[in-house]
């Protein structure tokens, strides 16, 4: 007996949808036996999480707080993903990005007027993050180094960069022994909607309508699925693959920064501790599972903030380590990966034929759809 | 060539019976095998040759059906089974490690293999098979050095080493000079001399003529007939093939020259391994024609259309189109004067897979102002473009918005022809375009070549098939060791001369035909 | 130059490479049979917290090793079951392993203290120096090369057999052509799937014991990002040794000679900031990585094995 995997004829909509859903199923039940195992009934967690992350008008302001950052990664992950370019480091440019619009907060509101700061943190945090993202892109355009990890040891550098600035020489001479800079002045703050969640989110809304429309009804959009999908047919039709990996990578990495401008002019409006949390890391599991779509990651990011914030809830009401979100963010992932196998191929079960001589063998094969 | 023939035959596949998605690749198929013979199994390509060997040799499981071997009954399950009976098989693509040594090669897999493989021994037998069977070749040395001809030895001697007694051989000689291909039908007749029997799988009429003793014909599946090879013909056995009278010549109207569009001086270029692929090729293409580059695969066609469509920099000479010099640019810019390239990978080259058929078609065509303005597409205006390809080369598709993947290979390539003849303004580079096509779908591709030379188009058609060359080319440019040894008029071309040349002979050396 | 500083930095190499060349060897053999396995550093993670936890508890720290060996392969698996089986993307694969392998050794690193409580901080048994007599009596490098733990001394041990392994032996051979070309091992008879997920726990076994290291002999004890992107270099490692085991040795050797430099010039009381100090291996590791790739012809010839990172699928298609 054998399972046979046979290639779809054509992949239905339906099927599409029904991996994301199951996988997201299955995950819950991983969690749950993760839950029980704490000595936690999973459908009280459950139900607190759900709870503390869309209970009221307060709970879904700080579900906000953690998914707009996520959106903005999660669309910078996405273009680049869609590229084949494996951006490991939304971590380290959403760092960078934070730490011009710090500088530009604190000491560039003397030199500018004061409507100006707030715009030229925003583009300035943008500009680092496209740099930072930049870097490795043309290390990979032309000379053919690998991504993944050049983009990741620049998340470590910028890290411990960013760390450094607020320990020591941007560190608030008044701060009480806790390290951070000083509060940013007034005109430099991100205003806010509700509670602390932020105008950001129409910065993640307008970029995901921008990037829908430039993937499919620009040339250059074009250009970029053709590269992402068949390297090879692209240059046959004169496609200048490093300039477009180049430019795609200054977009994601722009999005990027943009979510750390957002992060320390709207949340924390100071640079502390807390920037660099792992929403660049996130933001991976975000893009494959919205199936690098951008509406798709607008709606998965603000499900898994969901997640995150719910789950920080129950860890502080029940006493559950400050991991099991992380943990359950991993064990969403593993089904997705390999329910989309399922998406593609169909699986049947095929015994062998019976060997009686004479009449022609039949084969006996069961169809199971899934 | 007698072969002793048995009563009972060494090898019966009887009702073997295989689908796949969509196809039914063999349908009920009967074949027999007798000792000490060399058997054709003679079909066009999708006829289901090479499933029924992939069945025989472990590699596919049949739906149904039965093999029997030297009279009992055996289920094949993988290709270790396949050897244990003494079945091997030489694939069209060589199963070898390039970075690998021709003994550790085949020594890969080998049943009883020590733990640590005592070489000195196996590169000993090695070198009897060698020398008993005319497949010497160095055992140290890496794969990626040997000649195609080699590499295909070394897969001979791999089957040879583990005992095979039934060996299939998988369009053999694809890949061989004239010269080579003699020495193959030397290997196999001391082979089978011993009482071992081969299958060797073709869509050459001349070589079933040559090889063989007795010939199976495949078509849709089916087994149409077997003849014993001196009681046949090359007409019978391309009616049986084929199903109906083939039409061996298309109407050809000579044409008006036009100015000269491609122009090739004293081209030199490396192959992906360094090594001197082109040594000097001049060529010139006139408007209103077609020139065919001859050659055995690996001659260095495939660096001259990268070289013309900027896909390969060239370290030496000259590449005019029209008169511009395109040397070393880039694919945009070769595009930008007016090449089209059909390419040989078609599926990995030529489309996205993953993509519609609009968008597929769209490929060339996207950035004229009628597909978009600035920065923007019209997807409305890509979807009537593509209708109007669809229509005018007759595209078998469910409609624009379908997955080109899910076209077959014979519309696959009209896709990629339609596409390319709608941006041609010059130069049509076509490598290989009716590889691995049905019939049909080759006349058709044929006459489209044909139609854009009619129009006043430059084309340059490199083909491993000799036939279409003869067939559609003005001129045949032949191709040895990347210099181009002679350029025949194709009207009253001598095929044994063009044979001499692919093998190294110039045109102007007198050299006595075999 | 100081000899005895030259002894000391020599030493702090080794013991600061030992976990780096463990995964960078563990990671050799995956990527040799085919499989790109990013989640090095998750499966390094769980390794160190096993560990820890394991000798904390019982005192033993063979049994700990053993763990840690079990937990690496464990992981490792998860990520082949994916990768061969489902045919998922590997790099997502992997990152995700990563991610998950992360966060749970932080999980466990909360839970698995004394009553259910934290491991951070918690002093337990480690392995200690055990000097090879005679050789470490050696001038200059004796009690540098034979003066170190016994996880150190393996490694001195498990280079020249994987190297041995690779390319000496049987299964060695089979390992090869099923990363370079799993058609042909396919049709020779070889069970390319098994050889993926057996070397695909190795390569997680290995992760695990130079994360053990790091617990039980290095840093000693555990704390969150024990690792330090160490996983991550020792992938990095991988392209720069061109998946051969003798010549990982030089990368492991180079970036554990950087640590030491940073701890000798910490210790000296430098004026370097400590953050520009900390940031020079994931420099160095660019660096090094734009140099190899840029060395493009040698690439060519012993390039990365054929098939790496593509799903393998005897393809049934008419």
């Amino acid at each position: 007996m054998r399972i046979v995997f046979e290639k779809r004829k054509h992949v239905s909509r339906a099927v599409r949808v029904m991996v994301p859903v199951l996988s997201l199923v299955f995950a819950l039940v991983f969690g749950a036996v993760l839950l029980l195992m704490s000595g936690v009934d999973p459908f009280v967690a459950y139900a607190a999480m759900m709870d503390g992350a869309f209970g009221d008008i307060h709970s879904v302001s700080e579900t906000m707080v953690k998914a707009i950052p996520l959106m903005l990664t999660g669309l910078g992950v996405a273009i680049a993903f869609r590229m084949v370019f494996w951006n490991i480091g939304a971590e380290g440019q959403l760092a960078m990005g934070g730490l011009v619009a710090t500088g530009v907060s604190l000491y560039a509101s003397d030199l500018l007027p004061s409507w100006s700061v707030l715009p030229a943190a925003i583009v300035l945090g943008m500009v680092a993050g496209a740099v930072w993202a930049a870097i490795p892109a043309l290390l990979r355009a032309y000379l053919q180094v690998n991504e993944t990890i050049t983009t990741l040891m620049m998340n470590y550098i910028a890290i411990l960069l960013v760390s450094h600035m607020y320990h020591g020489p941007w560190r608030d001479p008044g701060g009480y022994g806790f390290p951070g800079t000083a509060k940013f002045p007034e005109m430099a703050w991100l205003p806010r909607i509700y509670g602390r969640a932020h105008a950001g989110l129409f910065f993640a809304v307008i970029a995901a309508a921008i990037l829908w429309f430039v993937l499919q009804r620009t040339k250059w959009g074009f250009e970029l699925r053709i590269t992402g999908q068949n390297p090879k047919a692209a240059r046959y039709i004169g496609i200048n693959i490093p300039r477009l990996i180049v430019t795609a990578m200054l977009l994601s990495g722009a999005l990027c920064g943009l979510a750390g401008v957002c992060e320390v002019t709207g949340v924390m409006r100071r640079l502390q501790q807390g920037l660099t949390v792992g929403y660049g890391y996130t933001a991976i599991i975000v893009a494959w599972m919205s199936q690098l779509n951008p509406w798709g990651v607008l709606l998965v990011a603000f499900l898994l903030a969901g997640l995150l914030v719910g789950g920080d809830q129950i860890q502080m009401a029940m006493g559950l380590p400050a991991a099991m979100g992380l943990v359950l963010q991993g064990a969403l992932l593993f089904p997705m990966l390999g329910g989309s196998l399922f998406a593609e191929y169909r699986l049947r079960i095929v015994r062998p034929e019976p060997q009686t001589a004479g009449s022609p063998p039949q084969p006996i094969a069961k169809e199971s759809e899934s | 060539m007698t072969g002793e023939r048995l009563a009972v035959p060494v090898l019966r596949m009887a009702g073997i019976t295989k689908h796949f998605p969509g196809v039914l690749a063999n349908d009920h198929v009967d074949l027999e095998l007798y000792e000490g013979e060399v058997l054709a199994l003679l079909g066009e390509n999708g006829a289901g040759k090479s499933t029924l060997m992939n069945v025989l040799c472990g590699l596919y499981r049949p739906d149904e059906g039965t093999i029997t071997v030297r009279g009992e009954r055996v289920d094949i399950q993988s290709p270790r089974d396949a050897y244990e009976l003494g079945i091997g098989m030489v694939h069209q693509n060589f199963m070898l490690v390039e970075t690998m040594t021709v003994a550790e090669n085949v020594v890969l897999g080998l049943e009883g293999l020590s733990f640590q493989p005592e070489f000195r021994r196996v590169k000993r037998r090695l070198q009897e098979l060698g020398s008993r069977y005319g497949l010497q070749v160095d055992p140290d040395a890496y794969i990626w050095q040997l000649s195609v001809g080699e590499q295909q030895r070394v897969e001979i001697l791999k089957l040879l080493y583990r005992d095979v007694d039934i060996l299939i051989l998988d369009e053999p000689t694809a890949v061989l000079t004239p010269q080579e291909v003699d020495d193959l039908v030397e290997v196999l007749r001391r082979v089978v001399k011993e009482g071992k029997a081969a299958i060797f799988i073709t869509h050459k009429l001349r070589e079933v003529m040559m090889f063989s003793d007795r010939v199976t014909v495949l078509r849709g599946g089916r087994n149409v007939a077997t003849r014993s090879t001196s009681e046949t013909s090359p007409e019978e056995l391309a009616r049986l093939m084929v199903g109906r009278e083939v039409l061996f010549q298309l109407e050809r109207t000579t044409c008006e020259l036009g100015p000269t569009v491609l122009e090739i001086e004293g081209l030199k270029a490396l192959n992906n391994k360094g090594l001197p692929a082109l040594r000097g090729v001049s060529l010139t293409v006139r408007a209103g024609e077609i020139v065919g580059i001859a050659g055995v695969a690996g001659n260095g066609q495939r660096e001259l259309a990268e070289c013309i469509t900027g896909l390969r920099d060239a370290v030496g000479g000259d590449v005019r189109v029209k008169g511009t010099c395109i040397t070393n640019c880039s694919p945009l810019r070769a595009i930008r004067e007016g090449v089209s390239h059909v390419p040989e990978d078609r599926v990995e080259m030529g489309l996205v897979g993953d993509m519609t058929v609009a968008e597929n078609l769209a490929l060339k065509a996207y950035r004229t102002s009628e597909l978009s303005r600035g920065p923007v597409l019209f997807p409305d205006g890509m979807n009537r473009f593509a209708q109007q390809l669809i229509d005018g080369f007759d595209i078998a598709t469910p409609g624009p918005h379908t997955q080109v993947k899910f076209l077959s290979g014979g519309n696959l390539q009209k896709a990629i022809l339609a596409r390319e003849l709608m941006a041609c303004e010059g130069l049509l580079v076509a490598v290989h375009p009716t590889r691995g096509l049905d019939v049909g779908a080759t006349e058709s591709v044929r006459e489209l070549l044909l139609e854009q030379r009619d129009q006043g188009t430059a084309v340059l058609l490199i083909s491993e098939d000799l036939d279409e060359l003869l067939e559609i080319s003005d001129r045949i440019a032949v191709m040895f060791e990347g210099e181009i040894v002679g350029v025949v008029p194709a009207e009253d071309a001598d095929r044994d001369r063009i044979g001499l040349m692919m093998a190294g002979q110039r045109l102007d050396e007198e050299g006595a035909a075999p | 130059m100081n000899l005895s500083l030259f002894t000391s930095i020599l030493s702090i190499t080794i013991r600061a490479g030992t976990s780096l060349l463990y995964a960078t060897i563990g990671e050799i053999y995956t990527e040799r049979a085919g499989i790109l396995n990013l989640g090095v550093e998750g499966m390094m993670m769980v390794g160190a917290v096993s560990a820890f936890a394991v000798a904390y508890h019982t005192d033993s720290l063979v049994l700990a090793v053993i763990v840690a060996l079990l937990a690496g392969a464990l992981l490792a698996s998860v990520h082949a079951f994916l990768s061969i089986s489902l045919r998922a993307n590997q790099v997502v694969s992997g990152l995700t392993l990563t991610l998950f392998g992360t966060g749970l050794a932080s999980f466990l690193g909360q839970r698995l203290g004394p009553g259910g409580t934290r491991l951070v901080g918690l002093v337990g048994p480690s392995l200690g120096r055990f000097p090879i007599p005679l050789l470490s009596d050696l001038p200059i490098v004796g009690s540098a090369l034979f003066n170190q733990d016994l996880l150190s001394y393996g490694v001195y041990a498990i280079v020249p057999l994987a190297w041995w392994y690779l390319y000496k032996t049987r299964p060695g051979l089979y390992m090869r052509s099923v990363g370079e070309n799993p058609q042909t091992a396919d049709a020779m008879g070889i069970r390319v799937g098994a050889v993926r997920y057996l070397y695909t726990a190795v390569g997680g076994a290995l992760a695990g014991l130079g994360g053990a290291h790091l617990s039980l002999a290095y840093t000693k004890g555990w704390t969150e990002n024990i690792t330090g992107g160490r996983g991550w270099i020792a992938v990095a490692l991988v392209i720069f040794a061109m998946w051969d085991p003798l010549r990982a040795v030089i990368g492991a050797a180079l970036f554990g000679g950087i640590n030491a430099v940073q701890f000798r010039m910490q210790a000296a009381g430098t004026t370097i900031p400590a953050a520009l100090l900390n940031m020079l291996p994931y420099i160095a590791t660019i660096v090094v990585l734009v140099v190899i790739t840029w060395w493009e012809t040698l690439r060519k010839r012993i390039g990365a094995p054929g098939a790496l990172g593509l799903p393998y699928a005897r393809e049934e298609k008419g």
